[in-house]
């Protein structure tokens, strides 16, 4: 079984009904509605965008000739119409035709689709790796080959989802730090999560693979032409799912090489943030844009608490001993929500969050957290 | 069994507590499941409700998860499996010339868990942290995460798979050991044909979910990490483990409305089925299959490709026998003298809605396209077309049908008709623009979505609120029929076949106390 067996058989079928799928591609009437696949931009997405058009109107030619008989029947073998019924019934020929036509239409669906499937596992002879890591309820870009990586959280205001703004274009669909990625190089996608189980989906691309914690799944794509592609989780992972989208940036290979060099410039600009000593005011700013990206999804914009997460105003923890809010900030806490942020935060975010939370929405400790403290705390 | 024929009948409340007759205990489930309807079709307005616009109007995120996850629970092991057991109850002894079922007790028993384990699922939602919120396929560790909700989730799971169990023991004994003489296996109606699979379908399936909650309550509670992949487990266990019961599970669902759609059919078209035996053995095969093709509900966790392949392949096959069942369907009716009665409707309505949900998993059973379908609303439409197109098309065919036979009286026909009417423009609006919301990318369990989502979001929210008030109609005329209105005679319908309907209208209280003469 050669995948140039396959690819040429699915080349003859796909010719064939390319010239009927357009009708499906560009219903202008519907514009507004989306009726099918997005616009792909990768080999793998136009293949399967043909595939799904070749299957469709199978179905839909199916579905028209079973009905056309019913409806037939209905309309013509009716008692009020003095039909007599008459009573036949088996038949063997007509049995065995229709137990091996349904048999041959299978094997002409899955011939295509099998040599779709086989290019679409080929993750080699790639040119760049970038490791995804779902987190309740954000991304994480790391890039292996050039040691950096960065989250990447939903960006549409708290008020535009709670109606109180106006909704934007891309509400629901923007992030603040999108996944860069070169165009026409092969990029390897190495899919993971931290926590439970969530999938990187982007229509266009073609793409989607779950992020299972323990397993690293691995997916390629090659992104054609440069633009801004937009996907979402795609499996549910608790309370906010339906809030952690996926932005993907595609660049030319130049401007990838620049935006690599000026993370790069980024990553030892934050690191140098740990040696210096802060006040609490710095503390308390940058603590207050922490919480808003990372803990208010649960604990409340104000501190007030989401459902059955607990509130900041008042809390046990956050006016009790700091060792123990340290503890369950950088390790969370077991059979929760509640993650271990010392893998995702710097000793500088972890130093002014904790600062924050200790001292702002009312409550009391009074102390500050330097980001000196965190890193010994780490060992 | 003359001296089983007590004149003994308990009334009032003892009556429906100790009851040990299959007509009654039939009663109890189908009131159940139909109660159960109700609270599960509310629960979807709330879902609907909340997705009328983008952005957050009704509900919270976390109680919109809870919603989806209970509906689904409530309509599955409390709606559709309970009715169906119902029809079991009542029509089984009947079509095949029986007193009652083999095993009253126990069939009394395995109504009596489902009432308590039903409360224990509706009072997780009212637990601190509320009720299960991790879709009713609870995926750890997701499902690890949620409060004490969950267990009671787990408990009830639990206990409805009992009461499944015992309901299919009762079901196989009654069928193999208390036909009338002369009925061979190949010659039973096929709704008892259907539902003797099926509950073999269930004696294998649901030990294996239940295997499966022991593993994730023992992962919450005693310290083991079968899910857990920190300590050394693996989450996509639970995943197969599940849907090894999930898969045979939907054709626990849809073989006896299929079996309704095949006593139905030859009724309304005056014309003898056209395949007995290619019913019997696609029947067959279809529940074969089911247990062979699990893993196409996880084609995206990153199998090998020999198993991805082999799961393609083999769910692609289970459209051969399901084509040979709609074939014979349509044959069927082909050159009959058809007449369109309620329940002729609901079934001819029902093989129309269950083909498309068909073509839709064909499509869905292809791995590399169903990388863009997976977990959008595609599948969201697929499977209410499959378990609401066929399943309670199925279960309203076969209540229409009987239901002169169990009152002894007609219903109103143009009650009848609107129903099935506005149910079906109701269930179309609902769902067929989710096909297309789900192949423009957007995902399924999401309580907010973006904007070019919009419009087919308020259509199928128009046709769920039309849909469920659809169904006051159903409660009106059921109500109405069982107090009085035009007799019925024994036959019912013109071309009736079968031992049910050479009963009286209602039937005795127990069915056959002498063994009828089958031809």
């Amino acid at each position: 079984m050669s995948i140039t067996f396959f690819r040429r058989l699915s080349g003859i079928v796909s010719r064939l009904i390319l010239g009927v799928s357009l009708w499906f591609t560009a219903p202008a009437a519907f514009a507004a509605y989306g009726l099918n696949f997005q616009k792909p931009v990768t080999p793998i997405g136009h293949k399967l965008l043909e595939l799904h058009n070749l299957i469709l109107i199978i179905c839909v030619v199916i579905f028209v000739i079973v009905f056309g008989f019913m409806f037939y029947s209905i309309f013509a073998h009716r008692k009020s119409r003095g039909h007599k019924a008459a009573q036949f019934h088996e038949n063997t020929t007509l049995e065995v035709v229709w137990t091996v036509i349904p048999f041959v239409i299978l094997v002409s669906m899955a011939l295509p689709s099998t040599a779709t499937l086989i290019e679409m596992d080929d993750t080699s002879k790639s040119d760049l790796t970038v490791k995804i890591t779902g987190y309740q309820w954000k991304w994480k870009y790391d890039y292996p080959d050039h040691d950096f990586g960065y989250f990447s959280s939903l960006s549409t205001p708290r008020d535009q989802i709670e109606n109180k703004a106006t909704k934007g274009e891309h509400y629901l669909l923007q992030v603040d730090n999108p996944i860069v990625l070169p165009v026409g190089k092969k990029v390897r996608l190495l899919v993971t999560a931290n926590d439970v189980i969530h999938s990187w989906w982007v229509p266009q691309l073609g793409t989607k693979k779950d992020a299972i914690p323990g397993f690293i799944n691995e997916i390629w794509t090659r992104i054609d032409e440069p633009g801004i592609y937009r996907g979402q989780c795609a499996e549910l992972c608790g309370k906010d799912h339906g809030y952690m989208p996926i932005v993907v940036t595609a660049v030319s290979a130049e401007d990838f090489t620049k935006w690599v060099a000026a993370q790069k410039d980024k990553a030892a600009a934050d690191s140098a943030g740990g040696a210096k000593t802060w006040s609490k005011d710095d503390l308390m700013e940058k603590g207050k844009k922490v919480y808003a990206t990372t803990c208010a999804a649960c604990h409340g914009a104000n501190g007030e608490g989401v459902g059955p997460f607990p509130k900041m105003i008042g809390s046990k923890i956050a006016n009790g001993p700091l060792a123990d809010h340290m503890n369950i900030v950088m390790h969370g806490k077991a059979g929760t929500a509640m993650q271990a942020f010392a893998a995702q935060l710097s000793d500088t975010d972890l130093a002014a969050v904790v600062t924050f939370e200790r001292n702002g929405f009312g409550n009391k400790a009074g102390d500050t957290v330097q980001p000196s403290q965190v890193k010994a705390l780490r060992k | 069994m003359a001296t089983a024929h007590h004149a003994d009948h308990p009334t009032g409340l003892s009556r429906w507590l100790f009851t040990t007759n299959h007509k009654d205990i039939g009663t109890l489930y189908l009131v159940f499941a139909f109660t159960m309807a109700v609270i599960g079709g509310l629960m979807s307005l709330v879902i609907r409700a909340e997705l009328w616009q983008p952005g957050l109007q009704l509900v919270d995120p976390h109680f919109f998860n809870q919603m989806t996850t209970v509906h689904a629970l409530v309509m599955i092991f409390g709606f559709a499996m309970p009715g169906f057991v119902g029809l079991a109850n009542w029509q089984i002894p009947m079509m095949i010339g029986a007193p009652d079922m083999a095993l009253p007790r126990m069939n009394n028993w395995s109504f009596w868990i489902l009432p308590f384990a039903a409360t224990l699922l509706i009072l997780g939602l009212f637990m601190p942290g509320g009720g299960p919120s991790a879709g009713w396929t609870l995926y750890p560790p997701l499902s690890a995460q949620g409060g004490i909700g969950t267990d009671f989730t787990l408990l009830s799971i639990h206990l409805l798979g009992m009461s499944s169990i015992l309901g299919s023991i009762n079901i196989i004994a009654t069928i193999l050991n208390m036909r009338a003489p002369g009925m061979t296996l190949m010659k039973m109606p096929m709704f008892v044909w259907t539902w003797l699979i099926t509950a073999f379908l269930l004696i294998a399936a649901m030990p294996v979910l239940a295997g499966a909650v022991t593993m994730l309550i023992t992962d919450r509670h005693f310290g083991t990490s079968f899910f857990d992949a920190a300590g050394g487990g693996d989450p996509v266990l639970w995943q197969h483990v599940f849907w090894f019961f999930g898969h045979p599970e939907v054709y626990i669902l849809v073989l006896p409305a299929f079996g309704v759609f095949s006593q139905i059919i030859p009724t309304f078209a005056r014309k003898q089925l056209f395949g007995y035996d290619s019913m019997v053995y696609a029947t067959a095969s279809i529940a074969f299959l089911s247990f062979i093709v699990w893993a196409h509900h996880m084609y995206t966790v990153g199998m090998p490709m020999a198993g991805e392949l082999f799961f393609m392949y083999a769910t692609m096959l289970i459209a051969v026998p399901t084509g040979v069942k709609v074939f014979n369907w349509i044959s069927t009716m082909w050159r009959g003298s058809m007449t369109f009665e309620t329940p002729m409707l609901w079934a001819i309505g029902g093989v129309f809605t269950f083909t498309i949900g068909g073509l839709s998993g064909l499509m869905l059973a292809i791995t590399p396209v169903d990388f863009q379908y997976h977990d959008t609303y595609f599948v969201v439409a697929h499977f209410h077309y499959v378990i609401f197109g066929a399943s309670v098309f199925g279960l309203f065919a076969a209540v229409y049908y009987w239901m002169p036979k169990w009152t002894g009286h007609m219903y109103n026909e143009t009650l009848g008709k609107w129903h099935f009417w506005l149910t079906m423009l109701g269930f179309t609006l609902t769902f067929f623009p989710q096909h297309f919301l789900g192949l423009a990318g957007m995902p399924r369990r999401i309580p907010d979505y973006a904007l070019q989502f919009t419009e087919f979001n308020q259509w199928s929210t128009v046709g769920a609120f039309m849909t469920i008030a659809a169904q006051f109609i159903f409660f009106y005329l059921a109500i109405k029929c069982m107090k009085g209105g035009e007799r019925a005679t024994d036959k019912v319908w013109e071309a009736a076949d079968g031992l049910e309907w050479t009963l009286s209208s209602p039937p005795p209280y127990h069915s056959f106390t002498v063994a009828p003469k089958f031809k």
